[in-house]
C-alpha cells in the first residue's frame, strides 16, 4: 500500500496547530505526539523515496498548471529530516521551558511553522513557495514576539519588515517569470527558461528577496537581534530551520532555472559574499559579550559556507556540500541555542564573562555545547566535517585557493569562539548568583540533538545515496 | 505602448515608491503602509501582465494569485500593526530603537 506521507507532514500539523488553539489543556500532549508522527512520517517518506523514486502527487487531483502539486526529491527529503529532528528536540525543550501562560501562545504558533516548513518543502511551484514562504515568515516573527519584552518585540520587528519586504521582491520575480514563461510549476519553467531581460530582472529580485531572507552578509543586519532576543527553543528553530528555507528555495532556482544562464559572475559574486559572511559573522561572534549574540553571529558566518557552492558547482559534490551543511548546522545550531537557553535559565543572565563553574553544574549543558562546537569547527567525525571536507575537496580540485582557504579560516575562528565561551566555563569563581535549577529533558534535548550532528557523520554515506533520489542537482527535477 | 504595459510600468514605480519609503522613514507606521505600498505594486504588475503576448482574454491565474496575495497581506499588516503597539506601549515611542551599546562592545 502507498500511503501519502508527504501529505500527512503538512496536513498533521496544521490540524494539531488548530486544535491546540481549541484546547490548549492538550496542546502540549499533542504537539509532542505530532512531533513524533512527523519523525516517523519522515521516515516512511525516505523509504518510499529510496524504493520507488521521486515522490509526486496533485492535491485534490489537479496538477499543473491550474492545481498545487506537491514534489519530493532526495534535497527535499534532507531538509525534512532537518525539520523532523530539530523539531522533536525543540519539542520536547519546549515542554520544560514555558510557562503555562505562555505555552498556550506557543504550541498553537509553533504547530503553524511546523506545518509552513513542511510544506514549502514539497512545494514544486513558485507560487506555493511564496505562500507557505509568508506563512513560515508571520509564524516565524509572531515566536520571536513571544516573550514580550523590548528586545524580543524590537527584534521581531526589524524581523517582520524585513521578510516582508524580501517576500515581495520575490513575488515580483514570480510576476515576471509568470509573464514571460506562462508558467509557475518550476519544472515547467525549467524546460521554457531562456535568458530574456525579465528572466535577469526575476533572478535579481527574487535573489535579493531570498538573500535578505536567508541573511547573507551584508544583508543580515535583522538576524542577531531577533534571534539572540527570542525564546531558546525559537531561536533555535530560527537558526536552524527558517533560514535555510529560504536558502532551499534560492538553490532550487538557480540549479533548475537561473544557473543555466545566469553564468559564473554571478556564482562568483554569491560566493564572495559568502566568503565575507564567514569572516565577518566569525569576527563578530569573537567580540560579543553575551552567549545568544555570540551564537547568532556564528549563525551569520555558518550561512557563508552554503553559498561557496555556488562557485564550486562544476563538481557535483558542491552541491552535496552544501545539503549535508544544511542537515549538519541545522543539528548543531539548535543544539547549541538549547545549552545556551540552559546556561541563561540557571544563572539568569547570558554574560560570557560571568560563565563561571557551569561545567560542574550542568555538565550535560556544557558538553552539548562543546559536542555542537565540534561540528561547527569541522573536526571529524561530525556532520559538519563532511560537510565542509567535501566542500574543501571542490575548492581544491578547481585550483581555488582562495575558497579553500577562507573554509579553513572559518573553521579556526569557529573553535576561537567556542573555546572562548568553554574556557570561561571552567573557571573556578565564588557563584555571586542565585542558580536556578534546570530540567533535566532541557538538558538532554540539547545534548542528544549535538550527539546526532556528530552521528551524522558516521551516516554519510547513506546521506549522500540518498540525496541522489531523483538527482536534484542533475538539471532535472520536479 | 500599451495600457497593460503602462499598468505594470506604474507597478514598478510603486514597488520602487514603497522600498524608499521602507528605508527613508524611521515611524513604523509609515514603514508598514510603504510595505502595503509596495504590495499593492506587485499586484499591479501581477494583473497588468494577465494580457499575454497577444491573447485577448485575460489569463485568470495572475487574479487568482493577487487575491491569496491580498490575504496574506492583510494577515501581516494585522500582526505588524499589533507588533507596533505593543512595542510603543513597551518604548513609548512608534520607532525601532537604535542597536544597544552592550550588543557592540
Amino acid at each position: 500500500m502507498d500511503i501519502p506521507w508527504a501529505v500527512m507532514l503538512i496536513v498533521l500539523p496544521l490540524a494539531a496547530g488548530l486544535m491546540a488553539f481549541v484546547w490548549p489543556r492538550v496542546a502540549q500532549t499533542l504537539a509532542l505526539f505530532c512531533s513524533l508522527a512527523i519523525a516517523l512520517a519522515v521516515a516512511g517518506l525516505a523509504l518510499q523515496l529510496w524504493r520507488h523514486g521521486v515522490f509526486h502527487h496533485a492535491l485534490g487531483g489537479w496538477d499543473a498548471p491550474l492545481g498545487i502539486g506537491l514534489y519530493a526529491d532526495g534535497l527535499s527529503l534532507v531538509l525534512l529530516t532537518a525539520t523532523a529532528l530539530v523539531v522533536v528536540g525543540c519539542s520536547v525543550y519546549a515542554s520544560a521551558y514555558f510557562t503555562i501562560e505562555e505555552a498556550r501562545r506557543f504550541w498553537p504558533i509553533w504547530l503553524f511553522l511546523l506545518a509552513a516548513l513542511n510544506a514549502l518543502f514539497l512545494s514544486a511551484d513558485l507560487f506555493n513557495l511564496y505562500v507557505t514562504l509568508e506563512l513560515m515568515g508571520l509564524a516565524a516573527v509572531a515566536l520571536t514576539a513571544l516573550s514580550g519584552g523590548r528586545d524580543a518585540l524590537a527584534g521581531a520587528m526589524r524581523y517582520l519588515l524585513a521578510t516582508l519586504s524580501g517576500s515581495l521582491a520575490y513575488l515580483l520575480g514570480v510576476a515576471l517569470l509568470y509573464h514571460a514563461f506562462g508558467s509557475v510549476d518550476m519544472a515547467t519553467l525549467a524546460g521554457r527558461m531562456t535568458p530574456v531581460p525579465a528572466a535577469w530582472a526575476a533572478l535579481g529580485l527574487m535573489s535579493a528577496g531570498l538573500l535578505l531572507k536567508t541573511a547573507l552578509f551584508p544583508l543580515h543586519f535583522w538576524l542577531p537581534p531577533a534571534h539572540a532576543s527570542a525564546p531558546s527553543p525559537v531561536s533555535a528553530v530560527l537558526s536552524a530551520l527558517v533560514i535555510k528555507a529560504s536558502f532551499y528555495i534560492l538553490l532550487r532556482l538557480w540549479i533548475m532555472l537561473f544557473g543555466s544562464f545566469a553564468g559564473d559572475g554571478v556564482a562568483a559574486l554569491l560566493g564572495g559574499m559568502g566568503a565575507a559572511a564567514i569572516v565577518w559573522g566569525s569576527v563578530q561572534a569573537l567580540r560579543q559579550t553575551r552567549l545568544k549574540l555570540l551564537v547568532a553571529y556564528s549563525t551569520v558566518a555558518q550561512i557563508g559556507y552554503l553559498f561557496l557552492a555556488f562557485p564550486l558547482a562544476a563538481a557535483a559534490a558542491a552541491w552535496s556540500a552544501a545539503a549535508v551543511l544544511v542537515l549538519s548546522h541545522a543539528l548543531a545550531k539548535s543544539a547549541m541555542f538549547l545549552a545556551a537557553g540552559n546556561l541563561l535559565h540557571f544563572g539568569g543572565h547570558d554574560r560570557i564573562a560571568d560563565l563561571d563553574r557551569v561545567v560542574q553544574r550542568l555538565p550535560l549543558s556544557a558538553f552539548a555545547f562543546a559536542l555542537a562546537g565540534v561540528s561547527l569547527m569541522g573536526l571529524p567525525p561530525s556532520g559538519g566535517f563532511i560537510g565542509k571536507w567535501l566542500l574543501l575537496e571542490a575548492a581544491l580540485a578547481q585550483g581555488r585557493w582562495d575558497l579553500a582557504a577562507v573554509i579553513l579560516l572559518g573553521g579556526l575562528l569557529a573553535a576561537a569562539y567556542v573555546f572562548k565561551v568553554l574556557g570561561h566555563a571552567f573557571t573556578q569563581a565564588a557563584v555571586t548568583h542565585e542558580p536556578t535549577a534546570v530540567p533535566a529533558r532541557m538538558e538532554w534535548a540539547a545534548l542528544l540533538l549535538a550527539c546526532s550532528a556528530i552521528l551524522l557523520g558516521f551516516t554519510a554515506t547513506p546521506l549522500l545515496s540518498l540525496l541522489e533520489v531523483g538527482a536534484p542537482f542533475g538539471g532535472s527535477g520536479p | 505602448m500599451s495600457a497593460a504595459f503602462f499598468y505594470a510600468l506604474a507597478g514598478a514605480g510603486l514597488f520602487s515608491i514603497g522600498l524608499h519609503a521602507l528605508l527613508a522613514h524611521r515611524h513604523l507606521l509609515r514603514k508598514i503602509l510603504a510595505i502595503n505600498v509596495m504590495g499593492s505594486g506587485v499586484f499591479l504588475v501581477l494583473a497588468a501582465m494577465a494580457t499575454r503576448n497577444g491573447i485577448v482574454i485575460p489569463d485568470p491565474v495572475p487574479h487568482a494569485m493577487i487575491i491569496t496575495g491580498i490575504v496574506v497581506a492583510v494577515a501581516a499588516t494585522a500582526l505588524a500593526l499589533v507588533l507596533m503597539l505593543k512595542l510603543t506601549a513597551e518604548t513609548g515611542q512608534a520607532v525601532l530603537p537604535g542597536r544597544k551599546k552592550e550588543d557592540n562592545p
